[in-house]
């Protein structure tokens, strides 16, 4: 949705207009009262005029419902039950810069203060209606839209209450809020927004934008990660050439593309079966895909060593311990695999506009239009300024995908022809070049006295999770192709590779150590990388819940088979290790299902906890598997989710959040890999890369522990983190045998129970 | 060399003339560009998400694997644009919103015409009763008889695809 009906400095020109800045992190500069920057830029705005209500946010609409939920929270302190709110998103010539809409932080950081400049509208209205009535504010009553003085005369709706005059305000921290035993709307099970339009097709993705004198544009990968452009045959530029509506081939590096007239011409100017064939010459082959787990152990991949935890003496533990025992853990590639490939549309001009500086135009679904702006600036030499990215919804991401390399395709195919150009990613190119969630591995040692955890050690071997557009061309794949070189390795796993790699439980004896592992050539041990630029593992970065996903898989694991090692039932020896009520409380809410387990031949059933980020949502996972010892298939019969993320702003928007990560979540453990050879990633369409089909969806239940008055948590990762091991802990349960690795796939499932001693 | 071709065809009950200049083209492009359908989205070009997804005389089609040359002159093409709006939508449209039955949504114009099309095959074969989940399940999975198409949300919002498809059986068919 195009609101850009309002600028900054616009929205005062009329009469009657309440504006209040906030800010989605603290800032300094928001004094409140009057006389503050209008135009200032690290400021979002609450704006109530004749038109209705309009939220100026830097964080985006993904997919995910926020703008229902946030507009949710907006009414509730307008005394409002039922009100259109305009969402204006993710501008950089007219939203903040709020930095990544990622991390399931929306809600969280964002609603507060959304809701504290609310609650500043509501009382300078209210300040308003005393005025108007000549009567204590505390006399008066808000309702649907207006205020009422008992026996004092007609209502006054807040439309005629701002006609006479013009209000700029800071959001005030200590505006009194609604109490939650007020809510009305906030803890409602309030519709999408935005559904009608799009299950009536008619929304504008991204995908749907389309410009006068638009051109279509299509991308030419490489053949390999680290292959180099030889030339484009002759026969080839002559028979694309002939294609109606070609207009040019452009090459710039490794960088290769096409522009059309029409979408179609572009499909077939770029398909070497009916347009151009480019020779390329192979590069230092990828790490062989069957040695992963050895790879990622392998000194000579680490660029740095961290050890995040260290708690009293782990060997000292280990070595007086009842009962010892250590495994090992490895997952995969993985890929988001969004449903619509990745697209973008840029005008790059000649020249700048002359009133406002502006010389490009991109329409893009990245879930950072600054970052993404200052990339772009950086790759074409211009000034931010220069750069104008506006947010267009395209289908749901999960992280950083390819939204952000697209981008930066069509800029640099839009200056080569002039002309506004649209770059539709084909399957083909999403599967086998967006940036990945990387493999990872980790060694686990754990030791049990008298039926508690007494040592715990976790080591983890990890490329890394964050390659998100920074400012830098090598952030882009048109920058890294044309040849810019990629941001510097990061230092440390934290809340990356490591998120949730520190456990919630209180262990007397625990160490986490991180081993960091490069993905392309750096320079000497460094972090950095080196020229020409040459890829180990394929490029990695943020895919749903980056770490948490492999390390809870590792974590909850080795929790169950601990609990085996030490005689323990899996539920008692969580609830003993855990002292935070919260924690207890989600693991308690699934005692009845778990005592009541069926003890059914081939089928088990799995516990897994984790708190997201180590920080803040709380989950308790049930799983209820089948294994066919016939055929190896894992099947996902039952799963039941305890959650706590505070208070609940929308039950059914968070309901459908939690079983996208269980589906996500099943997926991911039974049957995602992404295939590899030398070369580059060889599943480049859905039935090499398959993922959950509908046949395959058990039945979820959702126990929601509401906490009215606690702050409201993100919930849309946190329950994707105990998935994979709940059900390694089922198939477990079903089996006795032990899936270590994922996916569990028929095969892996298969060996792994013919390795059982009968 | 392409050959150009124009076809006549009866989209969401109206006359259209399009005209392209490689017989060729796949009917999704067709529709997106020159008949400006939002609906039929470009998932994977290969049949195997379902985003695509189409009415072809009444046939589920994908039409990112349908050259307009296959498509016989005066077709019927029902689009998800054409069978309700926001304040009107179809009862399979409404049924989606009910059960609140998408994430992103970019899976729904194909979920929701197969669905619409395999609902209407089985009544025409007199099969009235309303589908039970395994056979919901099985559609969009393809592996009910005769249907091997596959559909692909992505987001995780099966559930309520499958409780809405039910839904819009038990209130419309």
């Amino acid at each position: 949705m195009r609101t850009a009906e309002l600028t900054r400095r616009g929205f005062l020109a009329g009469a009657g207009t309440l504006a209040v800045s906030f800010a989605f992190a603290p800032t300094a500069n928001a004094a409140p009262g009057r006389g503050i920057q209008i135009d200032d830029t690290t400021l979002a705005w609450l704006l109530l005029d004749r038109h209705g209500i309009s939220i100026h946010s830097g964080k985006v609409e993904l997919g995910t419902g926020v703008q229902t939920a946030l507009t949710q929270i907006v009414l509730e302190e307008l005394r409002l039950t039922n009100a259109e709110v305009r969402y204006a998103q993710g501008d950089t010539r007219l939203t903040p810069d709020q930095g990544t809409t990622a991390g399931s932080k929306t809600i969280q950081n964002g609603g507060p203060q959304l809701r504290r400049a609310a609650a500043t509208a509501f009382h300078a209205l209210l300040g308003l209606a005393a005025q108007h009535f000549g009567v204590p504010a505390t006399q008066l009553v808000a309702r649907d839209g207006s205020f009422s003085a008992p026996g004092n005369g007609r209502p006054i709706t807040y439309t005629q209450l701002l006609a006479r005059s013009d209000i700029v305000l800071a959001a005030d921290p200590d505006a009194p809020l609604a109490a939650a035993g007020d809510y009305r709307l906030v803890g409602q099970s309030v519709d999408r927004v935005d559904l009608p339009e799009k299950v009536t097709a008619r929304f504008t993705y991204l995908q749907d934008v389309r410009l006068a004198g638009m051109l279509h544009g299509r991308v030419i990968r490489p053949n390999g990660r680290n292959a180099r452009f030889v030339s484009i045959t002759p026969e080839s530029l002559t028979k694309a050439q002939a294609i109606p509506g070609f207009v040019d081939v452009v090459q710039q590096g490794n960088f290769v593309g096409v522009v059309a007239m029409t979408e179609w011409a572009a499909i077939q100017a770029a398909a070497p079966a009916t347009g151009i064939v480019v020779v390329w010459e192979d590069g230092q082959p990828l790490v062989a895909q069957d040695t992963f787990d050895q790879a990622l152990r392998d000194p000579a991949h680490h660029y740095r060593t961290v050890t995040e935890v260290s708690v009293g003496d782990v060997d000292a533990a280990l070595s007086s311990a009842a009962v010892t025992t250590q495994a090992s853990y490895q997952t995969p590639f993985h890929m988001h695999a969004a449903m619509g490939p990745s697209c973008s549309i840029a005008d790059v001009r000649a020249t700048p506009d002359r009133k406002t500086g502006v010389q490009v135009t991109v329409w893009s679904g990245s879930q950072g239009v600054y970052a993404l702006r200052n990339t772009l600036a950086a790759l074409l030499g211009l000034t931010p300024a220069a750069v104008h990215v506006i947010y267009e919804e395209a289908a749901g991401c999960y992280g950083h995908n390819g939204a952000d390399d697209v981008a930066a395709d069509a800029a640099l195919l839009s200056r080569a022809a002039g002309k506004p150009v649209r770059v539709q990613w084909s399957r083909q190119n999403e599967h086998g070049w967006e940036p990945l969630g990387p493999a990872m591995a980790h060694d686990l040692r754990g030791g049990v006295t008298d039926g508690g955890i007494v040592a715990w050690e976790h080591n983890l071997y990890t490329p890394t999770h964050g390659s998100r557009p920074n400012g830098s061309p090598g952030t882009v794949l048109a920058g890294l192709l044309t040849g810019a070189l990629p941001a510097s390795l990061p230092t440390s796993a934290g809340n990356s590779g490591g998120r949730n790699a520190p456990v919630t439980y209180a262990f007397p004896n625990n160490r986490l150590v991180a081993r960091l592992v490069r993905s392309f050539e750096t320079v000497g041990t460094t972090n950095q990388p080196e020229a020409p630029l040459r890829y180990r593992f394929p490029r990695t970065t943020a895919l749903r819940s980056l770490g948490g996903f492999s390390n809870t898989f590792a974590n909850e694991s080795f929790v169950d088979e601990l609990a085996v090692a030490g005689g323990v039932d899996p539920l008692e020896l969580r609830l003993r290790s855990l002292d935070d009520p919260r924690a207890l409380a989600v693991m308690e809410a699934l005692r009845d299902v778990w005592t009541t387990r069926p003890t059914v031949e081939g089928v088990g059933a799995g516990l897994a906890f984790a708190r997201y980020e180590t920080e803040f949502t709380y989950v308790a996972v049930y799983a209820e598997v089948s294994v066919a010892a016939a055929t190896g298939v894992v099947r996902v019969r039952r799963v039941v989710v305890a959650h706590d993320c505070g208070l609940v702003i929308n039950p059914d928007g968070l309901r459908n959040q939690i079983e996208g990560c269980v589906i996500q979540g099943i997926s991911r453990t039974l049957k995602e890999e992404v295939q590899l050879d030398a070369r580059g990633v060889t599943s480049v369409v859905w039935s090499s890369y398959p993922v959950l089909r509908f046949s395959e969806v058990p039945t979820i239940e959702t126990i929601l522990i509401d906490r009215p008055e606690e702050p409201a948590w993100g919930a849309g990762e946190p329950a994707i983190n105990p998935m994979p091991a709940a059900i390694a802990n089922a198939v477990y349960a079903a089996t006795g045998a032990r899936i270590r690795t994922l996916p569990m796939t028929p095969a892996r499932v298969l060996a792994a129970l013919a390795e059982l001693t009968p | 060399m392409s050959t150009p071709l124009t076809r006549n065809l009866n989209l969401n009950g109206e006359n259209r003339t399009v005209t392209v200049p490689d017989e060729g083209e796949q009917l999704l492009y067709v529709l997106r560009n020159a008949l400006g359908q939002h609906g039929p989205k470009f998932g994977c070009g290969v049949s195997q998400c379902g985003a695509c997804t189409v009415l072809l005389d009444g046939q589920i089609r994908r039409s990112c694997v349908t050259p307009l040359r296959t498509v016989a002159e005066g077709a019927n093409v029902e689009t998800l644009d054409g069978l309700g709006t926001p304040e009107h939508p179809h009862p399979i449209q409404q049924a989606f919103i009910d059960e609140q039955a998408a994430q992103c949504a970019y899976c729904i114009n194909g979920i929701v015409m197969g669905a619409l099309g395999w609902l209407r095959q089985r009544r025409a074969a007199g099969n009235t009763t309303v589908p039970t989940q395994e056979e919901i399940a099985a559609f969009l999975s393809g592996e009910a008889e005769g249907s091997t198409l596959n559909y692909i949300c992505r987001c995780g919002a099966h559930v309520r695809i499958m409780r809405a498809i039910r839904k819009a059986a038990e209130v419309a068919l």
